[in-house]
């Protein structure tokens, strides 16, 4: 049973079916109370939840979202049962952290990470391509690095603990959600009054909800990025089926639901700066894959016992911190009186973006490996051991 | 036999290695790897090409043997 379960997992209907389950789940949970386009959004998510625990004080962003914990338990959960929960660490986490805070600076310019911004595209908002196609020019700056030897190196194998300390935070998160203390007079946890924050499906739904597709997900290794870097490395579309499965799995539930509003003025929680959302994303794109996957894809792993995609993680939630305390995440746009505004970014944002564009190429063509010539193989055995 | 050491790599480093044994067209070439993600992905890789891929559980790790 358990090989049959996984020779489906590992299949092209195995990542289809899990681009299909978030691809009509996400516009459900829009449906039922998330913000607009924003059914999930994984750097959203964790921006809000930086924001109710206190670490940045934008008022409308601040939310413990449910579905964060049920990824990364229902990732969890999966790799007990499938017996895949290996606690690993040690493969550069502090480059690992500093790619999670600009990844996160870069997709809080765009207002939104992989997930979405292809849920954005299925629900009409033309922004989106300006985010994709930086993503895609991002992770292609990244696959450069990768045939020029880029890795991190290795990570070991470690105490079980250490697998277990994600989980065990997200349980803590789950706990303060539940319980709601307040810990001083004006002071956490934060749940916004008004805003996206304060839009959002009951807890119930959207952890259940996140349990499950941290649990497909899980099994399928679904990555938005390694669906873009596959396909260009080496022109492997077996994530890359995943991805699409979502957009039109999205598009067509979005159509159902009366959620679909094509154009490019006028989307939630969104800005037509075009210039900033292709570069935030570019940047958010490179640090993905100098970081090896997608931020849903690092709470995936960070379930499964990675100590390392954890570092990724807790660099994206200090991310948002920096991105809202310091005015770098990008401004919606706004229509009053039936005027545009155009929102984007402020000279500090553009700033920022650009420093992390210049720290990820450093990063990226530094840290390299020689690998030795391919025409003496057992050199290739000695080197590689 | 050739080998690739793959074990604590990430993503896509471990197919990327593979790959560059692959086309160096010495058979069989053995694959140590420590994660059932990486084992799925080089398997993947190495059928695409043609190749018979044999699977041996050592503990935690895996070793492929890949043959033409």
């Amino acid at each position: 049973m358990r090989d049959q379960l996984n020779r489906f997992f590992a299949s092209r209907w195995g990542i289809i079916s899990a681009g299909l389950v978030i691809g009509v789940l996400a516009p459900v949970l829009q449906k039922l109370g998330n913000p607009g386009n924003m059914g999930v959004c994984v750097a959203c998510f964790e921006r809000d939840i930086a924001g109710a625990l206190g670490l940045h004080r934008a008022a409308p962003v601040q939310y413990l979202r449910p579905e964060i914990i049920g990824f990364v338990l229902g990732s969890l959960v999966a790799a007990y049962l499938f017996k895949e929960f290996r606690a690993r660490a040690g493969s550069a986490p502090i480059v690992r952290f500093l790619l999670g805070g600009f990844a996160m600076i870069g997709a809080l310019a765009f207002l939104g990470c992989p997930w979405r911004a292809s849920l954005r595209l299925a629900g009409g908002d033309l922004n989106a391509l300006l985010g994709i196609a930086g993503l895609v020019v991002g992770i292609g700056i990244g696959t450069v690095f990768l045939k020029n030897g880029y890795t991190l190196g290795r990570a070991t194998k470690t105490y079980p603990l250490v697998g277990w300390v994600m989980p065990a935070l997200m349980v803590g998160l789950l706990v303060l959600l539940l319980v709601k203390p307040v810990f001083s007079e004006g002071g956490p946890i934060f749940f916004s009054a008004k805003g996206p924050g304060s839009l959002a499906a009951p807890v119930a739904i959207s952890l259940a909800v996140g349990l499950l597709v941290g649990f497909l997900a899980q099994r399928t290794r679904f990555c938005t990025m390694g669906a873009v870097r596959d396909v260009i490395l080496m022109r492997d579309f077996h994530l890359l089926s995943g991805v699409l499965a979502l957009l039109a799995a999205a598009f067509v539930t979005n159509l159902a639901l009366g959620q679909f509003n094509p154009g490019f003025t006028g989307q939630p929680i969104a800005h037509s700066s075009h210039l900033w959302n292709f570069l935030g994303m570019t940047l958010a794109g490179l640090a993905f894959a100098l970081a090896g996957g997608c931020p849903g894809r690092q709470l995936f792993l960070s379930g499964e016992g990675d100590g390392d995609a954890a570092v990724f993680v807790l660099g994206m939630i200090t991310g948002a911190a920096f991105a809202h305390n310091f005015a770098l995440a990008g401004a919606a746009d706004t229509v009053t009186d039936g005027v545009v505004k155009v929102g984007g970014l402020t000279p500090y944002g553009m700033g920022a973006v650009l420093l992390g564009l210049v720290v990820c190429l450093i990063i990226g063509a530094t840290m390299r490996e020689r690998l030795p010539k391919l025409d003496t193989m057992e050199e290739l055995s000695h080197a590689d051991r | 036999m050739p080998t690739v050491d793959a074990r604590g790599l990430s993503c896509p480093e471990p197919v990327l290695r593979t790959r560059r044994a692959l086309d160096a067209g010495v058979f069989p070439i053995e694959v140590l790897l420590d994660s059932a993600t990486q084992r799925e992905n080089v398997r993947r890789t190495a059928e695409q090409v043609g190749c018979r891929v044999e699977v041996v559980e050592v503990g935690d790790e895996y070793r492929l043997t890949l043959h033409r």
